[in-house]
């Protein structure tokens, strides 16, 4: 019998995974986009329903960038909006600790909690940089130890006040006195239908993890191989202990995608036309400008790689994560370009943008059942590259088989989110 | 003013708090089948209650046509939050969103927060303007036609039809753009309850409905003058601005009042003038005060919705309507197109497309 996984779906949009020239691409803003995708997560039977977010759009060279989807609407907004036209289907929000408060937000997410009876989430994010701080009143940049110093504080705030009302109704007044927060009086919400929102963290430092393991349920990584998997997990796993908690009281879910053709053979030629589509010239070219940190628009993307070292730290780009050291990662594409002849457009797509996992249905469904039986994840969430199609062939192909093997529940049998988890109500600490 | 003038009609739903959709999703629907413009649901961080604007995000998808107007205060949420969540409450509603822009006077909010102290009204309401000031920027930011998908060149948006705001506030700064494109409204409704003076500046200035209290027709008329003064002197079109009385309504359980009329005084601070009376009493102070040019329309907050929206309803909204004082059905799709007010065009956009539209010219 396999493990059973957990599964999630991405809403597409502002990242290069998002192939919006396609002609089966529809609104990125429309409510109706949303819907579709989770009546479809719903159909699936899907654990939930995840909306990711960003404060500042984002930039390049000094002006907004253009090639991927940009905007989107308010993630709590939608959700609430979401709780109207699904019933089972957990409902994750991506929401910054740095540019909020621990009593307003707090508020919002049991809102969330109350108005969908018991199936919000909140994905715990860090990101802070003095350009997204122009939009706000806070304003200004925290080193990494700083944001997880925040984030930490604000989690255990929020559940100060989550816990502020008795399980039978009786408000009851909160002080919370820190070194990030010092706030008091009463909370406006009854304790919410999960005790708890479930908490989510998106981080893969050092910090993160040891903040994930310490005060979340689900952990959203970017570890996609088997193999840096087993090794995240064993990690992330064996922080526990030291906070008095079980294994299984933290799902590790990295973020994958998914290509489903009715044999490998074409599954794997599908998957190349993606990500030829994901990779136009404009985003080869614009990709290699991250890397080198310089501007490379005089460069062919159907010729040889820039002969140029990279540039470091020198702000060309804004408002992303950027990952590992650029020569290593230059030198990597060198020897790749020259070993296959590729040429910059085509190391592009060789290299960034290879999906998770590609195959006949068949395939999928063993890979993904292999992938949580050999403890590289507890589950996934799966980020479509097409709105607000992307997961209608994994859920109609796919799922059936993961039900059939018993990797992946047929019905819910419950109607929260932390039921659909396994995860126990948060005992009251009031 | 015309006695032609269109009458329009909104309600409170909220009232003692519900901690679920159901109830909120029930009067909801109830205005909508009495063709309101609009329902408002407050809200306050200094008593028990739900998020109002996340109760109407959740009521939107269950209604198709009730303009949803929650309460959201500006003294300690961030500018840019109001903004992008009211921008998305535009979205799922398909251009049915408002806000009511309030502000939070207590010490005791202030310290939910911890970031700064209670401050006079005058200050808060001054901080409220530029909040509604900056909000309309950024739901400006995005030019209407700035996603473009144009394959030939691989770019998803034109990136000179999005614009930083740069707004400089006497509290806050916001460079933008908004995170979330043009709403459907291109700016959804703007609301401000003009009771106290400070705020009846920041809505003659920023409000597309204002609420007035008012014990006579007269006293609503010269209220609704000022606000209309107070617009075209900010260089506004008054007759883009909808001035609805807000009465708090307790109709009993009878069609007629023996002696049904309006109060105000000392023992209601607070909730505004008082209509005491049946439904049918109600419709006739409407037609006579809407007759006399006293206000454009009223917002009625009864003191019990489960048991007063049901008569003002069915009751006198049924009986306005009988009377072809009121409308019987929504012609129109939005908030806007309900309230009769011009989808504005982006202050950002060419001269050219800005002209087409007289009232957002002036605005901008
Ligand atoms: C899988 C994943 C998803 C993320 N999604 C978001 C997001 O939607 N919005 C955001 O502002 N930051 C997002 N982040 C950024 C993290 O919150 C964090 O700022 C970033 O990973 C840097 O922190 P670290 O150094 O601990 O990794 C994400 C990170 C990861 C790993």
């Amino acid at each position: 019998m396999p493990r059973t996984m957990h599964l999630a779906a991405h809403f597409p949009g502002v990242n290069a995974t998002t192939v919006w020239a396609d002609p089966r691409s529809r609104s990125q803003i429309d409510f109706s986009s949303f819907v579709h995708l989770a009546r479809t997560a719903e159909r699936g039977k899907f654990d939930f329903f995840f909306l990711a977010e960003g404060l500042r759009l984002r930039e390049h060279n000094g002006r907004v960038h253009d090639l991927d989807v940009v905007g989107r609407p308010e993630s709590l907004t939608v959700l609430n909006a979401l709780a109207a036209v699904t019933e089972r289907l957990g409902l994750a929000a991506t929401v910054n600790a740095t540019f909020n408060e621990p009593y307003e937000l707090a508020r919002r997410l049991a809102t969330l909690d109350h108005l969908s009876e018991g199936r919000a989430a909140w994905n715990v994010v860090t990101s802070s940089d003095a350009f997204t701080g122009e939009n706000f009143r806070r304003g200004g940049y925290l080193d990494r130890a700083d944001r997880y110093n925040r984030a930490a504080e604000f989690v255990a705030t929020a559940r100060e006040l989550w816990d502020s009302w008795t399980p039978d109704g009786e408000s009851r007044p909160f002080a919370h006195d820190g070194e990030q927060f010092t706030i008091s009086g009463e909370f406006t919400v009854p304790r919410s239908p999960q005790g708890h929102p479930v908490v989510i963290q998106a981080g893969d430092s050092s910090e993160g993890r040891e903040f994930a393991a310490s005060a979340a349920d689900i952990i959203f990584t970017r570890h996609g191989t088997l193999d840096a998997g087993r090794i995240f997990y064993a990690d992330v796993k064996a922080r526990l202990a030291a906070y008095g908690r079980q294994p299984d009281d933290l799902k590790i879910m990295p973020g994958v995608t998914v290509v489903v053709g009715d044999t490998d053979a074409e599954a794997q030629e599908q998957a190349y036309e993606i990500r030829r589509q994901q990779v136009s010239p404009q985003n080869a070219i614009l990709a290699a400008e991250q890397l080198w940190g310089t501007d490379l628009s005089a460069y062919d993307p159907d010729g040889p790689l820039p002969e140029i070292d990279p540039v470091i730290d020198s702000g060309l780009v804004k408002g992303r994560v950027l990952h590992g050291d650029p020569f290593a990662v230059v030198a990597r594409w060198r020897e790749i370009a020259a070993a296959k002849g590729l040429s910059l457009r085509q190391t592009v797509i060789e290299t960034t943008t290879r999906q998770s996992f590609i195959g006949s249905p068949q395939t999928v469904a063993a890979e993904l059942t292999a992938f949580v039986d050999e403890r590289a994840a507890d589950g996934f969430i799966l980020v479509p590259h097409l709105t607000p199609g992307g997961l209608d062939d994994f859920v109609d192909r796919v799922v059936p088989l993961l039900q059939e093997s018993g990797a992946f529940r047929s019905e819910y049998s419950g109607s929260t989110l932390r039921s659909h988890l396994g995860l126990a109500e948060p005992v009251w600490k009031g | 003013m015309s006695a032609r003038t269109p009458l329009h009609l909104a309600a409170e739903i909220g009232g003692p708090p519900h901690y679920d959709a159901g109830h909120y999703l029930r009067l909801a629907r109830l205005a909508e089948g009495g063709a309101l413009d609009y329902v408002t649901l407050g809200d306050s961080f200094a008593r028990p209650g739900l998020d109002a604007l996340a109760v109407l995000a959740r009521v939107a998808p269950a209604t198709d046509r009730i303009g949803l107007v929650p309460t959201v205060t500006t003294t300690h949420t961030e500018p840019f939050h109001v903004s992008s969540a009211v921008a998305s409450l535009d979205w799922v509603s398909n251009g049915r969103a408002g806000w009511h822009a309030d502000v939070s006077t207590t010490e005791a909010e202030a310290r939910l927060f911890g970031r700064r102290s209670a401050a006079p009204p005058a200050a808060l309401w001054q901080e409220a303007g530029e909040v509604a000031d900056v909000s309309a920027r950024l739901w400006d930011s995005w030019e209407d036609d700035a996603e473009i998908r144009d394959t030939a060149t691989g770019r998803f948006i034109d990136r000179d039809k999005l614009h930083y705001v740069d707004f400089e506030g006497s509290t806050f700064s916001v460079r933008g753009p908004a995170i979330v494109p043009r709403p459907p409204q291109g700016r959804p409704v703007t609301v401000i309850d003009a009771t106290s003076a400070p705020a009846r500046a920041a809505a003659a200035r920023h409000a597309d409905v204002v609420h007035i209290r008012a014990t006579t027709p007269e006293q609503a008329a010269a209220v609704r003058e000022e606000l209309r003064a107070g617009a075209a002197a900010h260089g506004r079109d008054p007759d883009a601005l909808r001035v609805l009385v807000a009465l708090t309504v307790d109709l009993g359980d009878v069609e007629t009042a023996p002696e049904p009329g309006l109060e105000s005084g000392p023992q209601l601070a607070g909730r505004g003038t008082y209509f005491r009376g049946g439904p049918v009493d109600l419709a006739d102070l409407i037609a006579q005060w809407h007759r006399a040019g006293a206000a454009d329309g009223f917002h009625l907050t009864p003191i019990t919705p489960e048991r007063d929206l049901e008569r003002i309803v069915n009751g006198t909204v049924a009986l306005l309507q009988h009377r072809s004082l009121f409308r019987t059905f929504h012609p129109g799709g939005t908030l806007r197109e309900h309230l009769g007010l011009v989808r504005p065009a982006s202050r950002y956009a060419a001269p050219k497309a800005a002209a087409a539209s007289s009232a957002s010219s002036k605005e901008a």
